[in-house]
């Protein structure tokens, strides 16, 4: 039974709940609703809420539990002779799953008989090939310990779900009866439907909670296992970069962490000049109807997809750079570089820049602008001497925001900047960021225990880090600022 | 006292002249101006930029050069025993069939009387795509009735002759291309002056799957779509409801304390956590910790309801705040709960605007690429999935990998298929603007 039926299956319970709940009330109280303390509605969502809740999150929990225990249970028949020389228990196991999943297949496709597999072992020479002929293509031979493990897991796992769609549905059946009983004219059924749902927001409240601790988990976790394999000082202070897949990678995160920098500060250097002039101008100077129009177009620009960008930068600015200004130069010969990410990515971060200096240009009381006139200035002086230096602090915590993006921006890097790690001052170069070896490490074949795939996980950790900071030290800057004039 | 003789000579006392330092002020004034006349007109200018470039390169692929041909479905090839069993006919590959069209296009030519210098069978045979064997064997075991009979196909021409007819290739370009000669173009420009090959509304772009590297002419992206349309559905089942519960306890019943300001400070940090980091957190916890596939709308819906969860909270509470609080008094004056309050009287007021933050949030969710890579969305992906788990594609991930091919036709696939995202956000933008506009009540 799949998991869909089964959701099905709940909320139909929940369904027929609500109607019975409606019922036992209205013949609880002799057909004079009057007489109850709820409306018949909320006797109905009582039982529903009682009979669909707790089987959600039962099956929730068992859907996230079950691989575990199923894992556990394979790991422990799999002897440390069945793990190959260089391998890890976690690559048998998924060997285990795919051969289980194989089996699963090849029994409904009817190439084998429940019987026939009970017969079979490993030495099965063909077993290799008809799993092949179901689309599980196994890289080496099936080991015995492994086979027998897929056999106990593939049979572990029909229990368990069969397990699973008794559990929920009882527990489903249990909450409908518990809920229908407590029905009554005394019975306050608004009140426990209320404090139900106040639960369940509760509840959607701390998913954000979770998130981060998702992130921070599954971060440190795999960056711990990445610095067993791989010494955290050569990571930290190691000048190269120079992943190998045989083992013997240099994996120094510095020629990454440049590259970062540079196309950020290329980018700002782009940025902040543009979106902070065009914020003064439609602040200060433009009319109505300039403003009007200017100020969605250039927000426009915050709302295209970064894949957008990328295609932008690979496409059209990366070539027009490198014929007119890299190749003539003698600065470079390819279109990925620094420059194409970093004007790309400025292109990107102005209307970042120039709403959130917008806003704070608009908080900056009238009386300071009122004053300054009033003592001759002409508008540029107010905007240079006055202006400015109050909104300063703003300003620099919508530069900080902005930096942020760029740093943890993907696409355009990937698309623009290039792949090759290197510590290099011209902007023509094509060089590397955080963010392209991220994906570069984790797409593809990945196996999970090499130190050039778990480095990507330090590498997150390291950018999560760092926009963090940057996040919280620009939030701070601006909420500090804004008190001011408040 | 004032010493009216200290004003030094060469400022005059006048109005009416400016003197120097004057108009170097005002000098300096009409700079600033400029200097901000120049930031918005480059502002606009990339947007122009960006846009022409996209629609420049993109337009095209919904045009594909068709090749209309005569086929003559020949019984002894495709049909050796003559008793139309389809299972039979099943025998019989597209390179059989590829035979068939082959011979169709030299008929053309003969009877056309098209002479080219130097022209090879091969030459010939490649002006067709590889993919029209398969049209036409799909054709036929649909109908195997047609066999025997000369049934008119259009068939997709060849990549590089629809460069050519686009521009992207040409006769110097040719000589130097081992994939195209010039006398293949030759036979193109005679075959486009007799109607033979032609340009048209190319459907299969916006429907077909994608296709090999070696087959730019038949990449479509039915799938990306059809992926990125399963994961907008998981975003909307998910955030929507999560989102507006979350809102609802932080905005109107969570007391002032440590907790909730826990809770404040988490989603205002999500918010600006690069997207790529709930790629890797999909790729841990959702595929190599809760074991579900790789590939899978489901996976990336998750991580994107993940993501934009934190843009739908914010705009949420925003709606709610803009309610104002005299209707939450009236409700509860005359005898309702707080829960019914908001029921009955908030969360309607406050709909138009949860609506558009919504919308906003997916879009921003269907624009989205770097997490989809990580969780394996990059995948090469031949069938139309059929359900959440199956595997699939999405649009801007299909954009991204047609860039990273190495034949130029797949550039212009790509920007195509940029259109298409674009077409589609904003669509939804403006459902958004509508929305707001129609809907949003002023108080």
């Amino acid at each position: 039974m799949t998991v869909s039926v089964l959701l099905f299956i709940i909320l139909a319970i929940g369904a027929t709940g609500y109607a019975l709940g409606v019922r036992r009330a209205r013949a609880a109280a002799g057909g004079d609703t009057r007489k109850l303390h709820s409306l018949t509605g909320y006797h109905g969502q009582s039982v529903l809420l009682f009979s669909a809740v707790p089987a959600l999150v039962l099956l929730g929990l068992w859907l996230v539990l079950q691989p575990l225990y199923l894992d556990h249970r394979a790991g422990a028949m799999i002897a440390v002779a069945d793990i190959p020389e260089g391998g890890s228990l976690d690559l048998v196991l998924a060997d285990v799953r795919r051969v289980a999943e194989g089996l699963d297949l090849l029994v409904a496709s009817g190439g084998m008989t429940e019987d026939d597999l009970a017969a079979t072992g490993a030495a099965d020479s063909d077993l290799k090939a008809r799993l092949g002929g179901v689309g599980v293509a196994l890289a080496g031979e099936v080991g015995e310990g492994v086979f027998e493990a897929a056999r106990d897991y593939r049979h572990a796992t029909h229990g368990l779900s069969l397990a699973m769609a008794a559990a929920t549905i009882a527990a489903a059946l249990a909450g409908l009866v518990f809920a229908l009983r407590r029905i009554g004219t005394d019975y306050r059924a608004r009140n426990v439907s209320e404090g139900f749902v106040l639960l369940l927001f509760i509840a959607s409240s701390l998913v954000a909670v979770l998130t981060t601790v998702g992130i921070v988990a599954s971060l440190l976790i795999e960056s711990i296992h990445f610095f067993r394999l791989y010494p955290a000082r050569d990571f930290l202070f190691s000048l190269t970069w120079n992943p190998q897949f045989r083992g013997g990678s240099d994996l120094g995160i510095w020629p990454l962490l440049w590259g970062t920098l540079y196309v950020s500060f290329v980018a700002l250097l782009f940025a902040v000049p543009v979106g902070l002039l065009s914020a003064i101008y439609l602040s200060e100077y433009a009319s109505r109807r300039l403003r009007a129009l200017a100020k969605p177009a250039i927000e426009v620009l915050a709302g295209i997809p970064t894949i957008v960008y990328g295609l932008f930068a690979l496409v059209t600015v990366g070539p027009f750079l490198r014929d007119w200004f890299a190749q003539p130069l003698g600065l470079g010969s390819g279109s990925s570089s620094v420059m194409t990410a970093g004007l790309v990515m400025g292109i990107m971060l102005i209307p970042f820049v120039s709403s959130l200096s917008d806003d704070i240009i608009n908080a900056v009381p009238q009386s300071l602008r009122d004053g300054s006139y009033g003592l001759g200035a002409t508008q540029s002086e107010t905007v240079r001497q006055v202006i400015l230096p109050a909104a300063l602090p703003g300003i620099v915590g919508a530069v900080l925001l902005a930096a942020s993006r760029a740093i943890g921006e993907t696409m355009i890097v990937v698309m623009g900047a290039g792949a090759a790690a290197k510590l290099d001052l011209n902007p023509f170069e094509a060089m590397t960021t955080i963010t392209v070896k991220i994906v570069s490490q984790l797409t593809g074949d990945t196996e999970f225990a090499s130190p050039e795939t778990l480095v990507a996980f330090a590498l997150g950790m390291a950018l999560f880090v760092f926009t963090l900071g940057l996040n919280i030290v620009a939030l701070y800057v601006v909420r500090k600022y804004r008190e001011q004039y408040e | 006292m004032t010493d009216a003789s200290a004003i030094r000579p060469g400022i005059r006392a006048s109005l009416m002249t400016p003197d120097t330092r004057t108009r170097r002020r005002n000098a300096a004034e009409a700079r600033f101006r400029l200097y901000g006349r120049i930031a918005i007109a480059i502002g606009l200018a990339a947007l122009v930029v960006l846009m022409g470039s996209v629609l420049a390169n993109g337009l095209g692929s919904f045009r594909q050069s068709f090749l209309t041909l005569e086929v003559h479905l020949d019984e002894k090839v495709l049909d050796k025993s003559g008793a139309r069993d389809p299972e039979a006919m099943k025998k019989v590959t597209t390179i059989g069939y590829g035979k068939i069209v082959d011979a169709a296009l030299k008929a053309t030519i003969a009877a056309e009387g098209i002479v080219v210098e130097g022209l090879t069978d091969k030459d010939v045979s490649d002006m067709i795509s590889k993919e029209a064997a398969a049209l036409v064997r799909n054709r036929v075991l649909a109908d195997p009735a047609l066999v025997g009979q000369t049934v008119a196909f259009k068939v997709l021409a060849n990549g590089r002759i629809d460069g050519y007819l686009k521009g992207r290739v040409t006769m110097d370009s040719a000589e130097r291309d081992s994939n195209v000669s010039p006398r293949q173009l030759e036979l193109a420009d005679a075959l486009v002056a007799r109607g033979i090959l032609a340009k048209s509304f190319n459907a299969g772009f916006i429907t077909g799957p994608d296709a090999s590297e070696l087959r730019p002419e038949a990449a479509g992206m039915g799938i990306a779509i059809l992926g990125s349309a399963y994961m907008m559905l998981v975003v909307l089942f998910l955030s929507l409801p999560i989102g507006v519960a979350a809102s609802i306890y932080l905005e109107e019943f969570a007391p002032k304390n440590r907790f909730t300001d826990l809770i404040e400070v988490n989603i205002s940090n999500l918010a600006a956590v690069p997207s790529i980091v709930f790629g890797i957190l999909g790729l841990a916890i959702f595929i190599n910790f809760a074991h579900l596939p790789q590939s899978a709308p489901v996976v990336g819906g998750l991580v994107l309801t993940l993501m934009t969860l934190p843009t739908v909270i914010i705009s949420t509470r925003a709606a709610l705040r803009a309610v104002p609080p005299s209707i939450r008094d009236a409700a509860l004056g005359i005898g309702a709960s707080k829960m019914q309050a908001i029921f009955h009287h908030v969360l309607p007021l406050a709909a138009p605007g949860i609506l558009t933050g919504m919308i906003i949030g997916l879009a921003q969710a269907l624009g989205e690429t770097a997490p989809l890579l990580l969780i394996g969305m990059v995948a090469f992906v031949r069938d139309y999935p059929g359900g959440l788990f199956d595997p699939a594609t999405a649009l801007p991930v299909q954009v991204y990998n047609w860039t990273q091919r190495a034949d130029p036709a797949f550039v212009e696939r790509a920007s195509g298929a940029i259109i298409v995202l674009m077409v589609f956000l904003l669509a939804m933008n403006m459902a958004a603007i509508v929305l707001r506009r129609r809907f949003e009540r002023r108080w």
